[in-house]
């Protein structure tokens, strides 16, 4: 299945500009699926999102609808063909 | 013949050029990546190959650590697409406490080895690289810092049981090639002591017995000490600044003779070794290591031009007054130059020039951010 995922401008360039991209994941995909989808397409954007343990960077929020992911599932969150699925970096430090 | 200053901040990556080494002309915070955000990345490490040009910075973002090249004098940058290097998944994972986090990517996991921060670079003979990682390891280029392997004898080491975390991380933090032999290397951990390698990386030597400690009961342990940088003079001989005194040796592996004596302070980080002429070597006293300011409130280094055995400062044209902020480890550096330049930044985010032609100190920049590294080289 083709899902939509939206793009943070802090890392656009990484997918030519674009700010939404369309990720080819299997059904019954997890969001943890749609990651590694992205790193095989957009492999330096993929590594942005995740370590290579795989595991979500400390400062990238997934959020899928309205919630971010770490309060669904995390990386196991179902996903489905109408689920938006937002990347939002939440930037910190002084 | 001009010069070029990379300055590795805690907020991003600065350069100046200089014709002359008198007056500088500085630019950044350099943005290394296509978005911006590495305007405010961490940057621990630059190396610089003078045979090539090349450079290779090291930057810990908000999106992870990787390496970007400049093949033009820092006018332009770029970026492997893959990770450049990533611990193999297999690795049975090795818990390792770091205390500072301000502003990079940690793991979420604890169960994982995942690169945190590259503390060093370091190019060898040819295409070869070599990068200072932390969580403690030791990686290897072959194709110019695109790609790095683990080096898993280093990590493996027995004595790995003995290596914590300074403050800063646990780290390799420092890498001297061995300009006469492409397959010996020596390098440095905090806290841990000082390996070498005679094949390449395969085997490792430890050879920190001789370096004592005051923080644990066995002052004069095999491993473990807290050696907080290391350099070679242009005759081979070794110099440490330890968290305790500094040191040389010409053989590690028959002992160390402590040259603290006639410093301020036995304490401090950076320590430099002049390129071409073996005997003279830089350091950068710091007051006791519970104040770790300049020592005396002074800020400059302290030249040796006999191996250690006297000392005198160097400060001519640096501030006279009170001055609190120290040279880290990779603070301080030399262009490389027959007659070289010497060069150094400190926390409170200045950075200074000297030649040995000149004498007199000059202001590269000043009030940048916390000053992590400096590297000089001379440009066309």
């Amino acid at each position: 299945m083709d899902l939509e995922v939206k793009i943070p401008a802090a890392l656009a360039s990484e997918c030519g500009g674009a700010r939404t991209i369309t990720v080819a994941a299997p059904e019954a995909a997890t969001l943890g699926d749609v990651l590694a989808a992205i790193e095989t397409s957009h492999p330096r954007l993929g590594r942005r999102l995740r370590d290579e343990a795989g595991q979500l960077r400390r400062f990238v929020n997934v959020y899928i609808g309205d919630d971010e992911c770490r309060r669904l599932k995390g990386l196991a969150t179902p996903v489905g063909p109408d689920d938006p699925i937002q990347i939002l970096p939440s930037i910190a430090g002084g | 013949m001009a010069y070029l200053v990379l300055i590795g901040t805690r907020k991003g990556l600065f350069t100046a050029t200089s014709p002359d080494r008198r007056t500088w002309q500085l630019s950044g915070p350099v943005i290394l990546d296509d978005d911006g955000f590495t305007a405010v990345a961490e940057i621990y490490a630059i190396g610089t190959d003078p045979a090539t040009g090349r450079i290779l910075v090291g930057a810990a973002t908000w999106f992870g650590p990787s390496v970007w090249r400049s093949d033009d004098a820092a006018a332009t940058w770029s970026e492997p697409q893959k990770a450049p290097m990533a611990f193999p998944q297999d690795l049975p994972y090795r818990p390792l406490d770091f205390s500072e986090t301000a502003g990079i990517d940690q793991p979420e996991s604890d169960q994982t080895n995942t690169v945190k921060r590259i503390w060093q670079i370091a190019f060898g003979p040819g295409d070869r690289v070599w990068a200072g990682v932390e969580p403690t390891s030791l990686w290897t280029s072959d194709d110019g810092g695109q790609t790095f392997t683990f080096n898993r004898a280093l990590w493996d080491h027995p004595e790995h049981t003995t290596w914590a975390s300074g403050a800063g991380g646990p780290a390799v933090h420092t890498i001297v090639p061995d300009p006469a032999d492409p397959r010996a290397l020596t390098v440095a951990i905090s806290s841990g002591g000082i390996y070498q390698t005679a094949d390449d990386g395969r085997t490792w030597n430890g050879i920190t017995k001789g370096i004592t400690v005051d923080y644990e009961p066995d002052a004069a342990p095999e491993s473990g000490q807290c050696i907080h940088k290391v350099t070679r003079d242009a005759d081979g001989t070794l110099y440490v600044q330890s968290h305790g005194p500094a040191y040389r040796s010409t053989r590690p592996d028959g002992g160390w003779i402590n040259i603290s004596e006639n410093l301020p302070t036995d304490f401090g980080f950076a320590i430099v070794a002049h390129p071409t002429e073996a005997g003279t070597v830089m350091a950068w006293p710091i007051s006791e290591s519970m104040e770790r300011t300049p020592a005396e409130k002074h800020i400059g280094p302290w030249r040796s031009d006999d191996a250690g055995q006297t000392w005198r400062p160097w400060q001519a044209g640096l501030p006279t007054e009170a001055y609190f902020g120290g040279v880290l480890r990779d603070g301080a550096c030399t262009d490389g130059a027959t007659e070289p330049g010497w060069y150094f930044g400190t926390r409170c985010g200045d950075v200074w020039a000297a030649s040995e032609t000149d004498g007199t100190w000059h202001t590269v920049a000043a009030h940048l951010p916390d000053v992590l590294c400096v590297r000089a080289m001379e440009t066309a």
